[in-house]
């Protein structure tokens, strides 16, 4: 018996989607509409627009699930390349906002190009491993790492230290996953502890602010401090139980800065309290514990260092945010997964997302 | 498998990877639970700080200003009252740049030099995020100009504030004195005084006068708004208000006909007057010429007014009434003649030369009569009613000035009267302390008394020097026979809240125990003086009540031995000062004056007439013909003045909001 024509269309959709997945991240993705609605008083246009663009990058990552990794694999080299070559020409002709050279000029739009770094190093990593996976030498962690550098640097230039940290990182999961020795990760540490005080040297007036200003916030409660004061008011003043959806009295005051992008979080953490918070933290854990199961059932060396890297990347983008809006690490422009208002952040998780179903489906 | 250098670990690859996914897991688990403790500790732990801190940050406690409390005449005529005006007011630290907003603004209002330079001298004075008055008194058409165009301006207001006047102007200068914006002495004294609760919001504070001295009455008590604000500070709701208290209303002794009447006798003429109701203390009139338009102060004076005003040869601004010291003259005599009588230097009938020059043994100084022919012989009364110099300097040698200090310091000479005013001068009633204490640093011959001080200390000159106050309250005291009041401007403070009125109980501070047939003599004496053969016999012409007075002339430059004073040939600044002190009626005074005119020369001539017609108003409500169309304040050819008063008064009510401040008819 033939089914009906919707639901083929539907198991058509559904086919490539990883399950679990769908189901945390829809989750993540309700609440998320929810805290926007009262960060944005009460207005629909943001929601508006954050529903048209999550259609797109759903659009997006069901390519990405439905397409084989082996296929997707090919297109990291190009990508790798381009996105190199857009930051050397940032160095060269780029335009500068707010003190960062970090866009370019396409005539018609502006580029971040950053932004694609952000997949495409881990994608070329894993990409290269899997290419040299039988031959494997201390040569090529050493090629690898300097393919993780050369666009780190030119980030780190522009200067973006937030975007920088975590292109590195995304890098560095797939080294880690691809088995760089202990004695490295551990030597590397000891030796990036031991150069902080020439980080902190070359680093930017702005930069050393904000490290500052984390250590104390109340050192100018009415400048570099203020963003952190508010946010962490309106998360202490939240309570264990929140002041309830839309009675979020820092929020619709208009003491909470970026409260619709970066500090979303101290929105929701001030009207859904510390319940609505382990909930969240809660529901980014199954996700990653998901990402760590397709992982771990990866069949092929691309699939488990990418779903590895993209999965920590995930973790990063939710515990970094989280941990600058709660005032324990720095305020880098990260934004809270799925959560934050923004067409390109979401649109990078979802790639991410799009592509570990695709690995997720390999085994099948 | 020793290797020096390995980058990749040897292990089976896939129990590495393994090992590096739990690894992994292990410490993204870790940091999400130190990211709940995170949580905990803000949340749970921390959870009534931050609350706190979030009910600071929504909640502002915004003060809502009491209305300052009016000041009106014994009538109810009002002297001192507020008007709601436009002002449009910037605070810097909300506009997006001053300098830009400030040339925005100057297109829809206009912006004077004057009203530049006030703001760029308010901006020294304020803090960056307090607003600061731009243009004060906006029209109506430049108030909706400026609200249109709100949007436009972050950081800019235009609000209703009210503002003091005063519309007597000058006439009411030295009484009332005035309000002027908050300084930083001002700041610095409220917070010694714990007020500056009450003073949040409050612009102006009375700087001098009344309104300095009953400042705490005027003020009121501020009232509080706790309203939710956003983080621009926008009201965004009032969660709770208390309402204000406004001031209470001062209801003085001082009648405003009264005064301007006075002022008007003195026309252009520079002096001092104060007339005071000897049964009360209660001062009726309070005049020092010339005065100054304090309405100039209100908004912060300019600097080309001040400079003005201080600059000005005829010094405005120096409250003559109670702080000009002058020598008496010859009204010192009554005085004179109460000690000589007390001390029983002198007999009521005791006759003695009054001829036209006293020597002192042994020496051929001459202290001459000012009559150049002398006055024969007389008794004290007598010597009083032609006002003889050489008696007076005859009995002051013969008492010395170890008997006239204790008596003339009784009768309230040389000390402060403790009227309610700020910054009243104590006169110099000689003695020999006195003038020890005053040439301490000079040789002992200068600091030693010399019998000979006393003789023109005898005829109200020398070393004597008081204001009008003290010889108003002086010759108050004599009128009411050694009643000593604390002279006061204000009868009444009307509760604002309650419209209970507070009077101000007229206390005397002591009884003199004088002879009463003493202060009979001196009353007969003085009344003699406008009677034919006194020296104001002119001024007494026609009375219809009984009066006393005495004349004086104080001298401003001493007169060479042998040259004749001549008042037309001297500069007028080197003139005679003319006084007069009086009271009437003489059998239950109910009115007692001090006159000075500056350099008016002879006391009869300038002085008494004014403090004539200042009794015929008061005893009568006649008004003198050639003043009878220049007076606002009395109607004219009103026989009974407290018609017009009233009539004043009720419409001066109505035009106020202020209920509680409606005078009692």
């Amino acid at each position: 018996m033939q089914p009906h024509p919707l639901k083929r269309l539907w198991d058509f959709i559904k086919e490539p989607l990883d399950g679990w997945l769908m189901l945390f991240l829809g989750l993540i993705y309700v609440l998320s509409l929810f805290v926007l609605f009262s960060a944005d008083n009460q207005d629909w246009g943001r929601l508006t627009a954050k529903f048209g663009y999550t259609v797109l990058g759903l659009a997006v990552m069901w390519g990405l699930a439905y397409m084989r990794p082996q296929l997707v694999m090919n297109f990291a080299p190009p990508i790798y390349l381009v996105g190199l070559l857009l930051l050397v020409g940032v160095a060269l002709f780029g335009i500068v906002v707010n003190g960062s050279r970090r866009w370019l000029e396409l005539g018609i739009t502006r580029i971040q190009p950053s932004e694609i770094m952000k997949i495409a190093i881990p994608m070329m990593l894993a990409w290269f491993f899997q290419k040299y996976e039988l031959s494997l030498n201390w040569r090529h962690y050493l090629v690898a790492g300097l393919m993780i550098v050369v666009p780190g640097a030119l980030v780190l230039k522009q200067p973006d230290l937030g975007t920088a940290t975590l292109i590195m990182a995304a890098g560095f999961f797939v080294m880690f996953f691809a088995g760089l020795s202990w004695k490295l990760i551990i030597g590397g540490l000891i030796a990036f502890l031991g150069s902080l005080p020439i980080i902190w040297n070359v680093m930017h007036d702005y930069q050393k602010k904000r490290v500052l200003t984390l250590i104390d916030p109340m050192q100018d409660p009415l400048g570099a401090g203020y963003h952190i004061i508010q946010s962490m008011i309106a998360i202490g003043s939240g309570g264990p139980w929140g002041k309830g959806w839309l009675n979020g009295t820092q929020t619709h005051l208009d003491y909470i800065p970026e409260r619709t992008t970066d500090f979303i979080f101290a929105v929701y953490s001030e009207e859904f309290g510390l319940v609505g918070n382990v909930i969240l933290v809660i529901l980014y854990l199954l996700v990653i514990s998901r990402g760590m199961m397709i992982t771990a059932r990866a069949p092929t060396l691309y699939g488990r260092l990418m779903a590895g890297a993209i999965t920590l990347t995930f973790f990063v983008y939710a515990f970094v945010n989280m941990g600058m809006v709660s005032g324990i690490l720095p305020v880098v422009g990260v934004p809270l997964p799925l959560v934050s208002y923004g067409g390109t952040a979401t649109l990078s998780i979802l790639v991410g997302q799009g592509m570990l179903m695709g690995i997720a489906n390999q085994r099948k | 498998m020793p290797r020096p250098t390995r980058l990749k670990n040897t292990r089976s690859d896939d129990d590495q990877f393994q090992l590096r996914m739990v690894v992994a897991y292990g410490f993204m688990v870790l940091m999400f639970i130190v990211l709940i403790s995170r949580f905990v500790y803000l949340q749970v732990l921390q959870h009534d700080h931050y609350m706190t801190l979030a009910q600071n940050n929504r909640i502002s406690l915004v003060p809502t200003l009491p209305n300052r409390g009016l000041i009106v005449d014994r009538n109810g005529v009002v002297l001192a009252q507020n008007y709601s005006a436009y002002t449009l007011e910037v605070t810097p630290s909300k506009t997006g740049g001053l300098d830009a907003t400030v040339a925005e603004l100057g297109k829809l209002v206009d912006l004077t030099p004057r009203d530049m330079k006030r703001f760029k001298k308010f901006l020294s004075e304020s803090r960056n995020f307090e607003p600061v008055a731009l243009k004060m008194k906006l029209s109506e058409e430049e108030a909706a100009r400026v609200a249109a165009n709100a949007w436009r301006f972050p950081g800019v207001e235009v609000k209703a504030r009210l503002f003091r006047d005063y519309p007597f102007k000058e006439l009411t200068s030295h009484v009332l004195g005035y309000i002027g914006r908050i300084n930083q002495k001002d700041q610095d004294q409220l917070e010694e005084d714990g007020k500056t609760a009450n003073y949040r919001g409050t612009d102006y504070i009375g700087k001098t006068g009344l309104e300095a001295v009953y400042e705490d009455d005027l003020h009121g008590t501020s009232g509080f708004e706790e309203v939710e604000t956003d983080a621009g500070g926008r009201a965004v709701r009032t969660l709770r208000r208390t309402a204000p208290i406004n001031g209470n209303t001062l209801k003085l002794a001082l009648d405003i006909r009264l005064q301007e009447l006075a002022d008007k006798l003195f026309g252009q003429r520079r002096g001092g007057l104060v007339a005071i109701d000897p049964q009360t203390g209660g001062v009726l009139a309070f005049l020092s010429k010339p005065g100054f338009d304090p309405n100039l102060f209100v908004d912060g004076i300019d600097s080309a007014s001040w400079k003005g005003l201080n600059d000005d040869w005829q010094k405005p601004m120096i409250n003559r009434a109670l702080r000009g010291v002058y020598p008496p003259g010859s009204t010192f005599k009554p005085f004179m003649a109460m000690a000589a009588l007390e001390t029983g230097s002198i007999g009521y009938n005791d006759v003695r030369p009054a001829p036209a020059f006293f020597t002192l043994p042994g020496s051929s100084h001459q202290f001459r009569d000012s009559n150049k022919r002398g006055n024969g012989s007389a008794n004290l009364a007598r010597a009083i009613q032609v006002s003889s110099d050489t008696f007076f300097y005859k009995l002051a040698w013969d008492m010395g000035i170890d008997k006239i200090h204790p008596v003339l310091s009784q009768l309230g000479l040389g000390s402060k009267t403790g009227i309610d005013l700020d910054g009243e001068a104590t006169g110099v009633l000689p003695s020999k302390e006195w003038k020890e204490k005053r040439f301490a640093r000079y040789k002992p011959e200068v600091r030693r008394w010399y019998p000979a001080d006393v003789v023109s200390i005898g005829i109200g000159q020398g070393f004597n020097a008081y204001t009008p106050l003290q010889m108003a309250n002086g010759v108050a005291t004599i009128a009411n026979d050694g009643k000593v009041f604390k002279p006061h401007l204000v009868q009444e403070v009307v509760d604002a809240k309650t419209g209970k009125e507070r009077r101000i109980e007229p206390q005397p501070l002591r009884q003199l125990p004088f002879k009463q047939e003493n202060f009979e003599y001196v009353k007969r004496a003085m009344q003699s003086v406008l009677k034919p053969g006194g020296t104001a016999a002119r001024i007494g012409v026609g009375l219809q009540y009984t009066m006393g007075g005495k004349t004086g002339t104080a001298q401003v430059v001493a007169i060479k031995q042998g040259a004749k004073y001549n008042s037309s040939a001297i500069a007028e600044q080197q003139r005679d000062h003319s006084w007069f002190v009086a009271f009437a009626p003489v059998e239950q005074p109910r009115i007692a004056v001090a006159v000075i005119v500056e350099n008016a020369g002879w006391g009869a001539a300038a002085a008494a007439p004014i403090a004539r017609a200042l009794f015929d108003y008061y005893m009568l409500g006649k008004v003198p013909a050639d003043l009878a169309g220049q007076l606002t304040t009395i109607k004219t050819g009103s026989v009974d003045p407290n018609a017009a008063a009233r009539a004043q008064a009720e419409r001066a009510a109505a035009e106020q909001e202020t209920t509680d401040a409606t005078p009692s008819p």
